[in-house]
């Protein structure tokens, strides 16, 4: 599950999952939701990221920053994320395909992702949340 | 934002004593109604900025301040390399030199009036812009550490334009002390493809009738009449500005303990200036301003390529161009001494008074151009700096409107084809590769720029000289 929250000049991206590789991935397609409509985006190619940080939040803004800037260098837009994190590290691989104006109803590119409102955590039900503001 | 945060010295000034950890006061320069709008944020950032290591003179926040990272949007402050003053990612952005570059072409509104959709066609023809655009320009690794060190005089060097451009840039169109090796190849990597591209979001380039004048000795000086056609290109240094934002952001964090700095919040990332970590940071972020005004300079020559296609007589040449996110070494009185200073001016305008050295020798008399722009359906700004302004905020103005509402807010409002049509019946041609973005940039989710612009005029820290309405409007 992913959402957006409010910010008055940029936009929140929050993802909630089982376990904090799930909420990373799910913050991942809230992420391409600022960008475009992922759901119209094909999963037919991907790319293999890795990225580490001392702390699990920093993590979550590294692996956004990593998809930015996949995004930016391959003119991909991804759909589909396998997300495995062991201690500092993350070992992921992104689906998805060439942008194309006429199909992924673009919104606007991020420029990256910040530390406002940058936070992991978990409830008592289990459920993990991953979430930072990006800036547009 | 709550008024027990403020204490009102002036119609257009607040106040935020200094009390804990600040070293210096806050100020807010603002109409009572621009204050009732702002986020207690903005108080709470002019506080956190108050508290780094070696601050001068204050901390103060511009008309359109809002919440920002670290430092509230609209944030200035200046730092003493002598006292321990500290330089800050956070004090710059993510977008280094985002700024504006206004031009002339020498046609009046009434020459244009039955070609307008001609121009519109070719100028959406010829500037790459919105999401995943490229550019024509496809740099070697090489050839773009060549950029990051010669600014627009690069991209002149290579054809993008006329020796004569570069006078009316700031810092002639290059910073000194920008060195490649201290940016990552990430960031390289973004952008060997995104030169000459305006970017997305609230980046465009319009063209824009002047309306009215206000000060009519400035406007002679820059060039300026009622009835004139000029073009304004917004935006910054790409891709490649934005990840060395994003990479000194995280070393800045994570230094941040062993320079004894306690950060209130994260996002204050920050080093003192004459340590490794804030000098490799000045060496790439001025990296990242030499490509914004090499990418602003390549955006002119297209301008120039598209409009003499269809408009032979247009001659473009360049009013000014000038950042408002960036982080420069100026000197200051402060005290009656006269300081070297690391300015950051984060979504604020550089406004020098009158005969300060640097300015172009047609302007010196009256002073720099502080370019404000305003939304798709609204107006922009030519305003001038002031020498109180150099007294007030190290000579410092607004930068532009700032959102009112949030972009999702906007979409789910308006629709882009319906933001078109009515901006059409205005007068205005959109041109944009998202409609979705159109309605994300709606104008009606902007402030009122003109209340910001008056509020700084009246305030001293520039003063008005022309009001421009847009024409045509290329939405990256």
């Amino acid at each position: 599950m992913w959402e957006h929250f409010h910010h008055q000049a940029d936009i929140g991206v929050r993802g909630i999952g089982a376990t904090a590789a799930e909420a990373f991935a799910e913050g991942a397609y809230a992420l391409m939701a600022v960008i475009c409509s992922p759901d119209k985006v094909k999963p037919i190619e991907s790319v293999e990221i890795r990225c580490e940080a001392p702390e699990l939040d920093l993590l979550f803004a590294d692996w956004l920053n990593e998809l930015i800037y996949e995004i930016d260098t391959r003119g991909m837009l991804f759909s589909k994320f396998d997300v495995e994190i062991e201690g500092e590290e993350l070992r992921a691989r992104a689906w998805g395909e060439l942008a194309d104006a006429n199909r992924h109803d673009f919104a606007v590119m991020v420029k990256a992702a910040t530390y406002m409102e940058l936070k992991t955590s978990h409830d008592n039900d289990g459920r993990y949340f991953a979430q930072c503001v990006v800036d547009v | 934002m709550d008024r027990k945060l403020v204490k009102r010295r002036s119609e257009y000034t607040w106040q935020i004593e200094r009390t804990g950890l600040m070293h210096v006061d806050g100020t807010i320069f603002a109409s009572a109604d621009l204050i009732a709008g702002m986020d207690d944020m903005v108080a709470q950032q002019v506080r956190n900025v108050a508290s780094l290591p070696g601050i001068v003179a204050g901390s103060y926040a511009m008309p359109d301040a809002h919440w920002g990272y670290g430092f509230c949007i609209g944030g200035v402050a200046a730092f003493d390399p002598e006292a321990g003053g500290v330089v800050s990612a956070g004090g710059v952005g993510f977008d280094i030199s985002c700024g504006v570059r206004t031009m002339h072409t020498g046609v009046k509104a009434q020459e244009i009036h039955s070609i307008r959709e001609q121009i519109a066609e070719a100028m959406f023809r010829k500037i790459p812009a919105g999401v995943g655009s490229t550019g024509r320009i496809k740099l070697t690794p090489n050839g773009l550490d060549e950029v990051l060190q010669g600014g627009a005089q690069w991209a002149v060097e290579y054809g993008y334009g006329d020796k004569e451009d570069l006078r009316f840039i700031e810092s002639q169109g290059k910073i000194a002390g920008a060195k490649p090796s201290e940016v990552s190849d990430h960031a390289k990597g973004r952008q060997l493809n995104q030169m000459g591209t305006l970017g997305s979001g609230n980046h465009y380039l319009e063209v824009q009738e002047v309306v009215e004048i206000y000060d009519t000795a400035a406007a002679k000086a820059f060039g300026i009449e009622v009835g004139d056609i000029k073009i304004s290109i917004h935006c910054g240094s790409r891709g490649l500005g934005h990840q060395i934002g994003t990479d000194f952001l995280k070393k800045m964090t994570t230094s941040a303990k062993s320079y004894g700095l306690d950060l209130p919040e994260r996002e204050l990332a920050c080093a003192p200036i004459q340590s490794a970590v804030g000098q490799s940071y000045l060496g790439a972020m001025r990296c990242g301003i030499n490509c914004a005004l090499a990418n602003r300079q390549i955006l002119m020559h297209l301008v120039r390529e598209a409009l003499s296609e269809i408009l032979p007589k247009a001659s473009v040449r360049l009013l000014y161009d000038v950042s408002h996110n960036t982080c420069q070494v100026e000197e200051h009185e402060v005290g009656k001494v006269r300081k070297r200073l690391f300015v950051h001016r984060k979504g604020a305008t550089r406004a020098w008074g009158p005969e300060r050295e640097g300015i172009p020798l047609e302007y010196k008399r009256v002073g720099q151009p502080v370019l404000i722009g305003g939304t798709m359906g609204t107006a922009s700004y030519i305003l001038v700096g002031t020498e109180a302004s150099e007294r007030l905020a190290f000579g410092s103005s607004c930068h532009g409107a700032g959102r009112a509402m949030s972009r999702k807010a906007a979409t789910k409002k308006w629709h882009g084809k319906q933001i078109t049509n009515q901006l059409a019946e205005q007068g205005v041609l959109i041109r944009t590769k998202s409609l979705r973005g159109v309605a994300e940039e709606a104008p009606l989710a902007y402030k009122d720029v003109s209340e910001v612009v008056e509020v700084s005029h009246q305030a001293g820290l520039a003063t008005k000289v022309a009001k421009l309405v847009p024409l045509i409007c290329i939405k990256g």
